[in-house]
């Protein structure tokens, strides 16, 4: 059976949430949430809620870059300070901890920052080749779902969009 | 006069039409503040070029006089840099939504003011063929620099800071980029495909950039207090009389969101003006802004009082010498200039009548940058003209090519600032529509979650028609 995409635009999003509601509740045949996208002009806070919560790893990466920012730069500070020992220190330690802590932390933020930035270009999949179904109008006011499905499940689908007031629905192949 | 933030009842294509319109065609006024720029960046290089050719003599740099304008002059562009995070970050953290239509410029501020402060350190070290000298760095000699100075504090913690407010600034710019793309053709469209990285808008995308924003936000907070406590340790590590005041730090960041507060308030005048913006960069807004400002400058009077009175009960016979003669030397009626420009105007901010004025707040808040660049110079030049040695007493006025080139980076940020501008989006179009959106559905009484419910439950009555504007 031969896949297709298919996004359809709606005016605002009780229309486009309605029609997600729909599928959440099993009234199309065929489309599961998972298969769901939903593109929109803003960030609205019950897009998470109507996809059940669907997880962001940004966080994790944040941490590995913050411990990673710590402890490397520690170990950089340390190491060049023990590798250095010509200069005079004047009875104080070679590694002083307390003037260390500051740059520590300068470099843990810095690596948190770079990190952080990394792994949103990384899961946000960014970069990647234009779809052909995108619309213009979801930079404006529209807001779109974005489904892949079977063929034969095609007619269900249109059925359901035409239902909670699509404006335009526009497929591709796969 | 307008009683809310934003017209909750614009209509998003008009906001990205408002917006895209502002970058293509701005008033001419625009334009002569360019030329005014460039005029002003001739007089510094003119000056650099001068000083660079001839040596620091004409720059009236000499011992003790080390550090003179070029040094206050890096603190006062770092100090500027700081509001751009507070409006950005804390703002953001705390959901004060009126901060949405204002904080893409103040980001940039911080941006660019962070590029102009860097420039002295270079400038002050004279020699420019060997600028690399200011950066720490592992000499072919073997020698690691000295990761105990709050000097190699500076470059770590400024090239941190500037790396991830660009950052931030940019992360925070993609969705209007896309934007841009869409609405544009010829090289902006190109520019504007490579930036967006190709953003769609989806749910993906939305959720982790709302992370990542989030996530940055928190770390830019804790580093900007951070930057300018380091700046403040170059002088509070030090002995000298004036310097060695453990309030410095608080003191210096005190100063940096109040100078960097009204610097936003001249800006968003400029911009709502040359942009037509009023739509966006409404009064209300200015209001809050005009808060703001008054509250930090209640805490930096504090700081102040605070500092003056520590030394004067602490009983250091040289601290407090170098007291009186900051209210009564040479250098005090710029002294005095600082303290009723900085403890004193800003009770206009707290006059309704007058900050809604805006030619009024336009000058307040030139004169409340005055006060602020005037503070710095009182930290650096009174301490090194009356430090521990009698025989090292000296005053020293500044020569014309510092002025020039303190005038100069003036133009720089100028310049740099309106390119930006005009380059890109100054108002969050979809942090607007944002804004917008959820104000009319607190107005209509819809609550956040009203969507989850599932089937027709979920679904409200209200229309994009109703919530968007006609």
């Amino acid at each position: 059976m031969s896949k297709r995409r298919v996004l359809g635009l709606f005016d605002g999003f009780d229309p486009a949430f309605a029609a997600i509601n729909d599928i959440k509740a099993g009234n199309v045949s065929g489309v599961k949430l998972d298969d769901v996208e939903v593109l929109s002009p803003i960030e609205h806070p019950d897009i998470d809620e109507v996809l059940e919560h669907r997880k962001s790893h940004v966080p994790k990466w944040t941490l590995f870059g913050a411990l990673f920012g710590m402890i490397g730069g520690f170990l950089f500070l340390a190491s060049a300070q023990a590798n250095f020992l010509v200069q005079p220190q004047g009875g104080k330690p070679v590694i002083a901890l307390p003037t260390n802590i500051v740059l520590t932390y300068e470099m843990l933020i810095l690596s948190a920052v770079i990190f952080t930035v990394i792994a949103f270009l990384v899961t946000a999949r960014l970069f990647r080749k234009r779809n052909p179904l995108y619309s213009e109008q979801i930079t404006v006011d529209q807001v779109g779902i974005e489904i892949t499905l079977d063929e034969s499940d095609l007619a269900g689908l249109k059925e359901s969009f035409a239902k909670h007031g699509v404006l335009e629905v526009r497929e591709g192949a796969l | 006069m307008h009683t809310k933030d934003i017209n909750e009842n614009l209509p998003w294509s008009q906001i990205n039409k408002d917006v895209m319109r502002s970058m293509m065609n701005p008033r001419k006024a625009y334009w002569v503040a360019i030329i005014v720029c460039i005029a002003m960046i001739s007089c510094a290089v003119a000056a650099e070029v001068y000083q660079y050719n001839v040596g620091m003599g004409p720059a009236n740099l000499n011992w003790p006089h080390m550090w003179d304008l070029y040094i206050a002059t890096f603190i006062f562009w770092i100090g500027m840099s700081h509001p751009g995070t507070l409006l950005s970050a804390i703002l953001h953290i705390i959901h004060a939504d009126w901060r949405k239509p204002i904080y893409r410029f103040a980001e940039a501020m911080t941006t660019f003011s962070l590029m102009t402060a860097g420039l002295f350190p270079v400038i002050h070290i004279g020699r420019l063929w060997n600028m690399y000298w200011v950066l720490p760095y592992y000499s072919d000699r073997g020698i690691w620099p000295n990761f105990r100075s709050p000097l190699v504090w500076d470059a770590f913690a400024i090239s941190t800071y500037l790396t991830s407010s660009a950052l931030f600034l940019f992360i925070g710019m993609i969705p209007d980029l896309a934007i841009c793309r869409d609405n544009t053709t010829g090289w902006r469209r190109k520019l504007y495909t490579i930036l967006s990285l190709g953003w769609r808008g989806d749910d993906r995308q939305w959720r982790n950039f709302r992370r990542t924003y989030l996530l940055m936000a928190c770390f830019l907070i804790p580093l900007a207090v951070s930057v300018h406590s380091i700046v403040s340790s170059d002088f509070a590590m030090s002995v000298m009389p004036g310097w060695h005041v453990t309030t410095f730090p608080p003191y210096f960041v005190a100063g940096a969101l109040y100078s960097g507060c009204a610097a936003i308030m001249t800006l968003f005048i400029c911009l709502r003006y040359f942009f037509r913006l009023e739509d966006y960069m409404t009064i209300p807004i200015l209001v809050k802004t005009a808060k703001l400002t008054f509250a930090i400058a209640m805490v930096w009077t504090y700081l102040n009082l605070i500092e003056f009175a520590s030394i004067w009960y602490g009983h250091n016979a040289v601290d407090k010498e170098l007291l009186i003669a900051k209210f009564t030397g040479a250098y005090s009626p710029y002294f005095w200039m600082m303290l009723f420009i900085g403890s004193v105007v800003p009770f206009t901010l707290a006059s309704e009548k007058l900050r809604t004025h805006l030619p009024t707040m336009l000058v307040v808040s030139l004169v409340l940058n005055l006060g602020m660049w005037l503070e710095r110079w009182m930290i650096v030049t009174p301490t090194l003209s009356q430090g521990y040695h009698p025989f090292a007493f000296d005053v020293m006025w500044p020569s014309m090519i510092q002025w020039a080139i303190v005038f100069g980076s003036f133009g720089w940020f100028g310049l740099l600032f309106l390119i930006f501008v005009k380059v890109f989006p100054c108002v969050s179009m979809y942090e607007v529509k944002e804004m917008c959106y959820h104000r009319k559905r607190e107005a209509m009484g819809v609550g956040h979650g009203s969507h989850a419910a599932g089937g027709a439950a979920g679904a409200v009555t209200a229309s994009k028609t109703d919530l968007e504007g006609s």
